[in-house]
């Protein structure tokens, strides 16, 4: 059932505040979301005044230059530094994306960092994950065929053929979408929201793949797929420019089209 | 009782079990044009059913005789009552164009955000102006 607020044990109250250094000329401040499993009391919005003539240009320097100078407890995910990963998701000034693509420059004023929205949390900036990776092993996200490979060569594909994964094999599963998706929030448990919708698709859109209608049955459901009322959050948000709105326009078409 | 609320007991360093908090979602999250439009599409719907069940209170009335549909008339046309048809109207044309918007979506169209930001002005402005178009004509009709 949808709740709409957050329960007494997750508001967030007002927490510490980290001044800028003395003869800091371009500062920034960066609210930061925190929690610690080891005193757990409320959540809090730590403040951290960050020089930024001595800082990377993106979300993700500041918040590494928080972690190396100001407060060593901040926890965050982060790896690659360049957007191709997803570790580093979470909501920056009210949208999820990826701190290592999101320039500072792009925010007014104090920077508001919390975890991906509607999503138990591990510590700090940290989201647990399980319910949407267990989603992920439910489409069966692998190349299923009955008919064998052709002994001396790879399963080929024409170039139209490969053209329709486009859009589709470039998801890094950040779960940016999904955890912007309100329907995902009200109904995470049995929808399937659109990252996982997305990877859906893509095995239903590859040439090579075999198991289209036993896909297709495992959607047929008024939960996994029918709960995309075409929101579009999950589009807007993508940090990759990616459209799962439009993956999960075409199974919904699929779904119509194979009833003939 | 959710399948989720398992992970909402998470553990400390020692292993003693936490209650995990739950991460700010409405509370933080931007609204953007799309999802506001969204969300107006279900609320135009909501409004829509009562607005049903006025009009079906003023069949009633004459059904009921002429006192009562007095009654009902003089209450849809009190500047409460112009007010709340004005409402019903806006909410049924919205409704209306953008059911359209979504019959587009649901044939595989319009799907990018450019073109998905430029519908929902189209529908916005569309509503509104088929609106005033209804109230101008009706005034119209009965001032003659």
């Amino acid at each position: 059932m949808a709740k709409f607020t957050l329960p007494a044990n997750s508001r967030i109250r007002e927490g510490k505040r980290f001044p800028a250094p003395p003869g800091a000329r371009r500062v920034k401040e960066f609210r930061v979301y925190r929690w610690n499993p080891d005193a757990p009391e409320n959540p809090r919005y730590d403040t951290y005044a960050i020089d930024l003539d001595a800082c990377g240009p993106m979300v993700l320097d500041a918040l590494i230059k928080i972690k190396n100078e100001v407060d060593p407890t901040l926890t965050f995910r982060r790896s690659c530094r360049e957007g191709i990963c997803g570790s580093c998701a979470m909501n920056i000034d009210g949208t999820n994306t990826l701190a290592c693509l999101k320039p500072i420059e792009e925010v007014k004023g104090a920077v508001r960092i919390t975890p991906l929205p509607h999503m138990p949390v591990v510590k700090d900036l940290v989201p647990d994950l399980s319910q949407a990776y267990a989603q992920l092993r439910s489409i069966e996200p692998w190349l299923k065929a009955d008919t064998p490979p052709p002994p001396d060569s790879e399963r080929l594909q024409s170039k139209e053929e490969r053209a329709k994964l486009d859009g589709l094999w470039e998801c890094i599963l950040c779960f940016c979408c999904s955890t912007s998706c309100p329907s995902y929030w009200w109904n995470g448990d049995r929808f399937l929201g659109p990252a996982i919708l997305l990877q859906a698709y893509r095995w239903v859109a590859d040439s090579r793949d075999e198991a289209t209608g036993e896909r297709l049955d495992a959607l047929e459901d008024p939960f996994k797929l029918y709960r995309c009322h075409t929101i579009m959050n999950c589009t807007k948000t993508c940090p990759k420019g990616l459209n799962p709105a439009k993956a999960i326009a075409e199974l919904k078409k699929l779904m119509v089209e194979r009833r003939g | 009782m959710d399948a989720r609320d398992a992970l909402m007991v998470g553990t400390d360093s020692t292993g003693k079990p936490v209650r995990r908090p739950l991460s700010p979602h409405l509370q933080v999250y931007r609204p953007q044009i799309t999802s506001v439009l969204s969300i107006t599409h279900r609320a135009t719907g909501v409004a829509l059913a009562v607005g049903a069940g006025l009009l079906v209170s003023w069949l009633l009335a004459i059904a009921e005789g002429p006192a009562a549909f007095a009654e009902a008339q003089a209450f849809f046309a009190s500047a409460l009552g112009r007010l709340m048809l004005f409402g019903w109207t806006l909410a049924l044309f919205y409704h209306f164009c953008n059911g359209i918007r979504h019959l587009v979506w649901d044939a595989g169209y319009g799907f990018d955000l450019a073109t998905a930001a430029r519908s929902g002005w189209l529908t916005v402005g569309a509503a509104i102006a088929l609106t005033l178009a209804a109230w101008v004509l009706g005034y119209a009709a009965l001032l003659g």
